[in-house]
């Protein structure tokens, strides 16, 4: 398993945003992490990432541990974080060998080049990010993961705020990514994550409520698209 | 380490700010030392830096804080942080590595004051009639500050997502660690307590390193104090609820 979450528990203040979750994701497949807004993806993220500590629990990335050996965590995932925060007084390219001085890389200039050519951002390579348009800029986020050719991509809704071309770009480019590494991904688009997903896990207000195979979950609800059974189990606790 | 450093300092030099804050400080420190009638050299008759070395602790209060006080608080305002502690570096890779950034800023600040002493060096009477020893030694008394209150901005900065906050609890925290222990023990009548309280302070042994005699417990104490500060952000940073 190159992602093992065991009774992960986050405890903000006085808000439990995450609450025992436990899943398991492996190489060569996309696992969609679904949920409404406020359901606690983000904080699982964050938590896999060596970002904050949880509360109780433990969580392993490629059996490295991410309380007891967080820079061995951080070397082998590539991480898109919420918002994509960006420099945004740097040019892209010289952002993208600042994030391979900080990996480390032996040989930035030709990484630059590849994840460059990866993402199609060649004819704005030259640009300053605060310059560039919202699909653009999401490119350079996940080109800034890709830097190290890492085993593991966490994308922390890499889709939201673009426009349909867009849309279909990123999620193709996932989808290639997903055949050879282990990649999760948080949305609360459901046609997105049937276009791209090979497993999901749905989470609402901090607890799994579905953990399967999406095709497994067709059919165990039989006739119902995800949108559908999304609905029934994110709003069965509320009635 | 060194790309955070890096990074920093291209920052730096890459924002107008930096440019307007050292040459601010370059100014106030000309005024006084030329102009001003109580410490300029002209009325003063007495060809030395000490006005100037004087000042500039003041001067330090609002020049370090004001380069400080970006580095953790823009980060975490924008997000940025996220990336930055999410790449495989240590809290204190990106600690020393902004603290350093930031003390090369103060260098560069510091760099074209030699010209003052260039200029009284050869406008004396008689030419080459200053203390050279003493410059020296302030010099070092001041890197020394420099370094302490680079520290006190960084932990400010890391505090808070405000730069305007950061900036003001710099200030008063420097203020206070450079002046306020002297005036505590000013207020205490116990004489054994009150050389304690002071030797506390700041100023007490900046004034005893720029006398020109490097006493190696001034100089542990610029840095352990320098240290405090840092391991203090850390702590701030381990501590993270963003
Ligand atoms: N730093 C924080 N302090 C307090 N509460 C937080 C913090 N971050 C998130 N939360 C709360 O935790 C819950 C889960 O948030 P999040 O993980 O961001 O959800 P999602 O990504 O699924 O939208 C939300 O109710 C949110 O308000
Ligand atoms: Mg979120």
């Amino acid at each position: 398993m190159s992602i093992c979450v065991e009774e992960l528990t986050k405890v903000y203040e006085s808000q439990k945003a995450v609450d025992k979750v436990s899943f398991t994701a492996q190489k060569g497949r996309v696992l969609g992490f679904l949920g409404p807004n406020g359901a606690g993806k983000s904080t699982v993220m964050k938590i896999l990432t060596c970002f904050i500590p949880q509360t109780s629990g433990k969580a392993t990335v490629n059996g490295y541990d991410v309380n007891l050996n967080p820079i061995d965590v951080r070397r082998c995932v590539g991480y898109l974080p919420e918002h994509n925060p960006l420099y945004l007084d740097m040019y892209v390219k010289e952002f993208l060998t600042f994030a391979a001085g900080m990996h480390k890389l032996p040989d930035k200039t030709r990484h630059v080049a590849r994840v460059i050519e990866h993402v199609s951002l060649g004819d704005e390579q030259h640009k300053k990010i605060g310059a560039l348009s919202k699909g653009y800029r999401q490119r350079v986020g996940l080109a800034q993961a890709l830097i190290h050719d890492p085993q593991v991509l966490i994308l922390d809704e890499p889709t939201s705020g673009l426009d349909p071309n867009q849309l279909i770009g990123i999620r193709g480019l996932i989808r290639e990514l997903g055949k050879d590494k282990t990649v999760i991904l948080s949305t609360h688009i459901m046609q997105e994550a049937e276009a791209v997903c090979n497993d999901v896990v749905i989470i609402n207000r901090g607890r799994i409520v579905a953990n399967d195979a999406l095709d497994n979950l067709q059919v165990t609800y039989p006739g119902k698209g995800l949108e559908e059974i999304f609905i029934t189990l994110t709003t069965a606790g509320q009635k | 380490m060194l790309t955070v450093f890096r990074k920093e300092i291209a920052a730096y030099l890459g924002s107008l700010v930096a440019y307007i804050i050292i040459g601010i400080f370059l100014l106030v420190a000309g005024l006084f030392l030329w102009v001003f009638p109580d410490t300029a050299i002209p009325d003063y008759g007495y060809a030395g830096l000490d006005s100037f070395f004087n000042i500039a602790p003041y001067l330090f209060m609002f020049l370090i804080p004001a380069i400080t006080m970006r580095s953790f608080a823009e980060e975490r305002k924008e997000g940025t942080f996220e990336l930055l502690a999410t790449w495989p570096l240590t809290d204190w890779q990106i600690i020393m590595g902004k603290y350093l950034g930031s003390l090369a800023i103060v260098l560069l600040a510091l760099l074209p004051t030699l010209i003052y002493y260039y200029t009284v060096y050869h406008l004396g009477a008689v030419t080459g009639n200053i203390d050279t020893g003493a410059v020296i030694g302030s010099y070092i008394g001041l890197l020394l500050l420099g370094a302490g209150f680079t520290a006190i901005g960084i932990f400010a900065s890391s505090l808070t997502k405000n730069q305007i906050i950061a900036f003001a609890i710099a200030v008063f925290l420097s203020f206070f660690a450079f002046s306020g222990f002297a005036s505590l023990s000013n207020l205490i009548a116990l004489q054994s307590v009150d050389t304690m309280i002071a030797s506390l302070g700041i100023s007490q042994h900046y004034e005893a390193v720029s006398r020109g005699v490097l006493d190696t417990r001034d100089l542990v104490y610029f840095l352990s104090f320098s240290a405090l500060f840092l391991v203090l952000t850390k702590t701030v940073l381990a501590g993270r609820k963003w």
